[in-house]
């Protein structure tokens, strides 16, 4: 194929993998960028040297290891799940307990870190999108810290999916606004946010929630995500005196994923596998996979492996898990699986329902609907390793949202 | 000289500005479409943009998501838009013809291919919202290669700086984005406009022309004249979807109501521009 977009692959010439993005925002030069409109482009200029100062201010790191600390709650433990891995029969299986964060996922990280960002810059309104509502819940709950406004997008279909978490938006004093759009999931509420953003550019600040959306978005969530990988790699030292040798994260945007890889890219004996949602399975044409079933495009600001069809126009994503369901994936995934550094895999709707229930069974931990799918596969590879594989799920959230949506599928009136 | 350029210096000489009015391809379907195109010219439009329909259309608004909606369900694809315009150019060789869209379909269709054919359709210019100059090179050879004009969005949110570097990516015309906003929500006022075009005319020798919030005959003949254009997009399309069946099909009454409201802008574009600034 003329590929037309290889002006600046030569530029990721470093043989660290920590590196990226460049100074345009792109990974591997081909993937991430800045593709919003001119309206939005001097906004995305600005949030970046804000970034980049807050990042090289010490006092703005001792602020958010203050919130990461006595607010979220971190940090959050590595659990060995001693029944799972004895069910499994082959690598010991680790849990990086990101479901124990305040709000119950590792959403906090990221969104604790954009909000002390949004306050330096002296923004007063913050508008997110949300799928699963995670991410709308932990956003909600930081501008109820420090009262701000806060105006949360989200899908139709997630509402009426998510009910609880829609609640404890309002409860912290959200206004949840449902986008009927498109499918009425998370792309569309992804749009909306970015109209409600592009007409309020004065006062508002748009709160991403996962590792994507034109630079310095992906780098800047996958900075404060980093978090996971990095108390991961402490705490398996102290537990077992060396590395892990699997990492095993659901990919959704790919936020949890890029926060427990990133520390260990250089590491080369750490494989780093991404899970995707295969929906009703990989070729069923309905699922949310969009490393494995896409193929490089632009959306929501970036360049990145996208569901599409053959006109480049968007397709509608399909998985059981709200948080999951989103035609595209954070641009540095689709760089880390063209170099080969990362592998990425799916799980079926099924297999994550059955995760979900044997992981609440083994270990008494329910997982959220989204970490399932990390669970399940890690409950096919691990029988395939020696039993002195150290193998960490990253257990990205608590599933105590998702029981309206698992007992529908289990036949269940609650 | 390009048919976008020739335009405007005809208009210039004529002493007024030009109505560009804005039609979503395929909406609501092929036929009424293309014969809306056809029709555009006669009842006064100077040059016309011709939307591609994306599914994700993130800098439109709710009038705009419809049509480029209806236009998918009619079957829009890239080749389909072209085509289009290729039968259009076969009776009308002097309106200029401007794509505007979305960049995705075009990365889909590849970068070099499109411009080829998009010229061979006989379109002079592309406005492709979220490409940026920052990520623009993709497109920058090709186009040029192809002698299309690539139309850059300047918005008032657009610092001086950064307006020189901007322009320096333009040809053919710049559009300027007159609200900090989605299409079709609020309209500039004409002070505000008053005072951002003399900031963008210091900038560039382009021709300029304002969209985002022109609706009515009033806003038309105000902002073509502080510039030298106007374009009307969700205006228009709100009059052709207030004219759809309940199956969201053409009536007779579609390009009739369209085309009145294209001659009322044009009527009075004209007009402001014979009385003296
Ligand atoms: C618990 C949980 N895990 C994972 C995800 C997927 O997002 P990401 O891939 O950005 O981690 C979500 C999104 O809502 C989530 O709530």
């Amino acid at each position: 194929m003329a590929n037309p977009i290889e002006h600046g692959a030569a530029a990721a010439q470093s043989n660290s993998f920590r590196q990226q993005p460049d100074e345009h925002g792109h990974f591997g030069g081909r993937y991430g960028g800045r593709f919003v409109a001119e309206t939005l482009m001097p906004l995305i200029l600005e949030l970046n040297e804000a970034y980049e100062a807050a990042k090289a201010d010490p006092a703005f790191h001792r602020e958010l290891v203050y919130y990461q600390t006595d607010y979220i709650g971190r940090p959050s433990p590595l659990w060995f799940a001693r029944r799972m891995t004895e069910a499994f029969g082959g690598a010991k299986i680790y849990l990086k307990r990101e479901e124990l964060n305040h709000t119950g996922s590792h959403k906090l990280n990221n969104v604790m870190g954009q909000i002390l960002l949004a306050r330096r810059m002296g923004r007063t309104r913050i508008v997110a999108e949300t799928g699963a509502g995670q991410h709308g819940v932990a956003t909600a709950t930081v501008c109820a810290l420090f009262g701000m406004k806060c105006v949360i997008y989200m899908g139709a279909t997630d509402v009426e999916r998510q009910k609880p978490n829609v609640f404890r938006m309002r409860l912290l004093g959200a206004e949840v606004v449902p986008v009927t759009a498109g499918a009425g999931t998370l792309k569309d509420a992804m749009n909306e946010a970015m109209r409600d953003w592009v007409a309020n550019v004065a006062d508002t600040y748009m709160l991403i929630g996962t590792v994507a959306g034109p630079h310095p978005y992906p780098a800047m969530v996958r900075d404060f995500q980093s978090v996971i990988g990095e108390e991961t790699k402490e705490q398996m030292r102290a537990a077992e005196g060396r590395l892990p040798d699997v990492v095993v994260a659901a990919i959704g945007g790919g936020s949890n994923a890029m926060g427990i890889f990133y520390p260990f890219l250089d590491d080369a004996s750490v494989r780093l596998i991404g899970v995707e949602a295969a929906g009703h399975g990989l070729d069923s044409g309905k699922t949310a996979a969009s490393i494995e079933r896409g193929r490089p495009g632009v959306l929501h600001g970036n360049r990145t492996y996208l569901l599409q069809n053959a006109d480049g126009q968007i397709d509608e994503a399909h998985s059981i898990s709200a948080g999951l369901d989103y035609p595209g994936v954070g641009p540095e995934h689709s760089w880390l699986n063209d170099i080969g550094r990362a592998e990425y895999v799916g799980a079926t709707d099924t297999e994550a329902l059955d995760a979900f229930q044997l992981c609440t069974k083994l270990e008494g931990i329910i997982p959220a609907l989204e970490s399932a799918h990390a669970v399940a596969y890690a409950a096919k590879l691990a029988p395939t390793l020696p039993k002195d594989t150290l193998l960490v799920v990253n257990l990205s959230g608590r599933g105590d949202k998702d029981i309206f949506t698992v007992a529908e599928h289990l036949g269940v009136t609650l | 000289m390009s048919r976008i350029a020739a335009r405007f210096k005809t208009l210039a000489a004529e002493g007024r500005g030009a109505l560009i009015p804005y039609l979503e391809a395929y909406d609501p379907d092929r036929a009424t479409s293309l014969e809306l195109l056809r029709a555009m010219p006669a009842a006064g439009a100077d040059l016309i943009e011709v939307g591609m329909p994306f599914s994700d259309p993130s800098a439109d608004g709710p009038v705009i998501q419809a049509a480029a909606l209806r236009g998918l369900k009619a079957g829009a694809t890239l080749v389909g838009v072209l085509d289009m315009v290729a039968e259009f150019r076969k009776e009308d060789d002097a309106t200029p013809v401007i794509l505007m869209g979305y960049v995705n379909p075009v990365e889909s269709y590849g970068y070099e291919r499109f411009c080829n054919d998009a010229a061979a359709a006989g379109v002079d210019g592309l406005i492709l919202v979220d490409l940026p100059p920052e990520e623009g090179s993709v497109i920058a050879a090709p186009a040029q290669a192809a002698g299309l004009d690539i139309i850059r969005l300047v918005a008032p949110t657009t610092p001086d700086a950064r307006l020189e570097y901007v322009l320096a990516h333009a040809s053919g015309f710049v559009y300027y984005v007159s609200i900090v906003g989605i299409t079709g929500t609020r309209s500039a006022s004409a002070h505000d406009l008053a005072s951002a075009i003399p900031r963008v005319r210091a900038a560039t020798n382009l021709p300029i022309a304002i969209g985002f919030g022109v609706r009515t005959p009033e806003q038309a003949a105000q902002a073509s004249s502080i510039a030298d254009g106007a374009v009307v997009a969700s205006a228009l399309l709100a009059t052709l979807a207030e004219t759809l069946d309940a199956q969201g099909r053409a009536t007779p009454q579609t390009l009739p109501r369209v085309l009145e409201q294209i001659g009322a802008l044009a009527q009075a574009v004209r007009a402001a521009g014979q009385k003296p600034a």
